[in-house]
């Protein structure tokens, strides 16, 4: 459905994005993800057709964008980040200048049923005879939301639909963008990465104008797990516990977590590189007579999975956000 | 295009400024048709179409100067350019409707000359041809003023420029007469707006004066599409 190849971006001498190649296919719902600077506007703003590529190609359906740009771009819904409108035009008015320029049906009967269907959609069916300008940012959110829908687009791209939104419409523009999944390829930017491993069926990291990571959250999330980090939790005292970690010969640093039950002790272990641990562990606990209680891999958060491949987590463990902080330790 | 058409051509009567500015040419022509033609008791309009040509070059940039400046400003040209319209078309659908507006603007001249036509024998052709020069001259000149509107995001710079150009086309032929080199006196005259006009007022239409102004409305619309384009490949 949409076909990115080789693109590339120059402002000047920056070169904004440098060589994204993807796919999408359709009803994939798709989350591009990155940091300020890192090219996802650009990236949006190339496959819609507001910006011309220096080099590559941008095809939706078939159809080049720079070489049949009439074709392609009917065929694709935008939602910028800053939704802008004609103060001096109602919502009906709006939309039936969207169907306009979209080309969509010159039939009376068939338009105003489709820009009725389209509002209904985006909960603003009561109020489309209002003036935008007189709206809160939540309901020019939702026009802004109804214009890309117009005209039924294969592909629809939203760049931070959801930023400026209160809890609840957030919610609401959430459930809007799966919907629409249903019916159209849907690309997606959003700097809340729980909202893009909610909505998303595939994430695609941009940094520094590269594609530094594709594949399904689960994908992602499962690649940046670390074997070698565990936390374990034993019945014992610390004396005991750190004899034993002491004498195990695969981790390379242990330190004491806060536990709040009695009689136990927890530890994060780090093995040396990233081969898993854990039967080693267990056996080495089982042969000293030392209960085992938990032992579990270091969680990996989509947050954690982004901070990593964008280089920012060493930042942050500075930081002692990701890090749990340790009581004392030791190292082998 | 059609569609960027009835927008822009709604637009001016959703906002006071396509009333304003059709009721103040209306009260201009108003004006002197009876200072000129009912007080003086004549039915010659060479006077009256004459004025009109300064009252224009005051009026288009008023007319023009958000046609292209707002889109920028309010940043909803990304609705425009990422719709399946090109960029001429844009272009075109907005001057064609500031082009509208002014056609019904000045077409109080041919009012006033059918009321004249009642009282006394009016030179039609004359009326015509002086009527055709004022809207070539508004054609050429709201290209000029659409593509001085794309090159900025304000309002005012727009309409400021508008009346800067407007004036230095309007007293070029002045500067013509004070330079001392005959080839900077012959540019100048070839692009002054009052020379190509004047023919008209007499109701003479010239071949080589139609081409002018409609050369110089085409050549800033291409500047204008030019100008839209440029953001999209820089």
């Amino acid at each position: 459905m949409l076909e990115v190849r080789n693109l590339v971006k120059k402002y000047g001498d920056k070169t904004a994005i440098n060589g994204l190649d993807f796919t999408v296919e359709s009803g994939e719902i798709v989350g591009l993800l990155g940091l300020n600077g890192a090219g996802k506007s650009t990236t949006m703003n190339c496959i819609t057709g507001y910006l011309a590529p220096t080099e590559g190609t941008v095809a939706v359906d078939g159809f080049d964008l720079v070489k049949e740009p009439d074709k392609a771009k009917k065929l694709i819904g935008y939602l910028p980040e800053v939704f802008s409108y004609y103060s001096d035009m109602k919502i009906d008015e709006y939309l039936n200048f969207v169907c306009d320029l979209k080309g969509f049906t010159k039939n009376r009967k068939e338009r105003k049923q489709h820009i009725e269907n389209v509002c209904r959609k985006v909960g603003i069916g009561e109020i489309s005879g209002r003036m935008i300008r007189n709206l809160s940012k939540g309901y020019k959110q939702r026009v802004g939301f109804a214009q890309a829908l117009i005209g039924n687009p294969r592909v629809l791209i939203l760049d931070e639909p959801t930023v400026g939104l209160d809890p609840s419409q957030i919610i609401e523009i959430r459930q809007l963008i799966r919907d629409s999944g249903k019916e159209s390829t849907v690309i997606v930017s959003s700097h809340i990465l729980s909202e893009i491993q909610s909505i998303c069926s595939r994430i695609i990291v941009i940094h520094d104008g590269k594609i530094a990571a594709d594949g399904t959250p689960e994908q992602l999330t499962g690649a940046a797990v670390n074997l070698g980090e565990l936390t374990i939790s034993v019945r014992s005292g610390n004396s005991e516990t750190e004899k034993v970690l002491e004498n195990l010969s695969c981790i390379s640093v242990f330190s004491q977590l806060p536990d709040p039950e009695e009689g136990t002790v927890k530890y994060l272990l780090k093995g040396n590189g990233d081969r898993d641990i854990r039967e080693e562990v267990f056996r080495t606990f089982a042969a000293a007579g030392i209960p085992l209680l938990q032992m579990s891999l270091k969680e990996t958060s989509l947050e954690n999975t982004f901070l990593h491949l964008t280089g920012q987590d060493s930042r942050t463990e500075h930081f002692g956000s990701v890090e749990p902080a340790a009581e004392h330790g030791g190292k082998i | 295009m059609s569609a960027i058409f009835k927008r822009e051509f709604r637009a001016y009567f959703h906002t006071p400024l396509g009333y304003v500015i059709i009721a103040a040419v209306y009260f201009f022509t108003g004006y002197y048709f009876y200072t000129y033609n009912i007080y003086g008791g004549t039915t010659d309009f060479m006077q009256l179409f004459s004025l009109l040509f300064s009252v224009v070059l005051f009026i288009i940039p008023v007319l023009t100067m958000r046609l292209m400046s707002e889109e920028k400003k309010t940043k909803t040209d990304q609705l425009l350019l990422t719709a399946p319209v090109s960029g001429a078309g844009i272009v075109i659908g907005k001057y064609l409707s500031a082009v509208c507006v002014y056609i019904i603007a000045i077409a109080g001249t041919l009012l006033a000359a059918v009321i004249a036509s009642f009282y006394g024998k009016v030179d039609w052709p004359c009326v015509t041809g002086n009527f055709i020069g004022l809207l070539l001259l508004g054609l050429a000149q709201i290209a000029i003023c659409l593509f001085l509107s794309s090159i900025t995001e304000s309002q005012v710079i727009a309409a400021v420029l508008g009346f800067a150009v407007s004036l230095f086309l309007r007293l070029v032929d002045g500067i013509s007469y004070v330079t001392g080199s005959p080839l900077l006196q012959k540019f100048f005259g070839y692009i002054s707006f009052n020379e190509r006009y004047s023919p008209f007022t007499l109701g003479i239409i010239e071949l080589k004066n139609i081409v002018f102004f409609i050369s110089a409305a085409v050549l800033f619309c291409i500047f204008s599409t030019a100008v839209l384009e440029r953001k999209r490949w820089n």
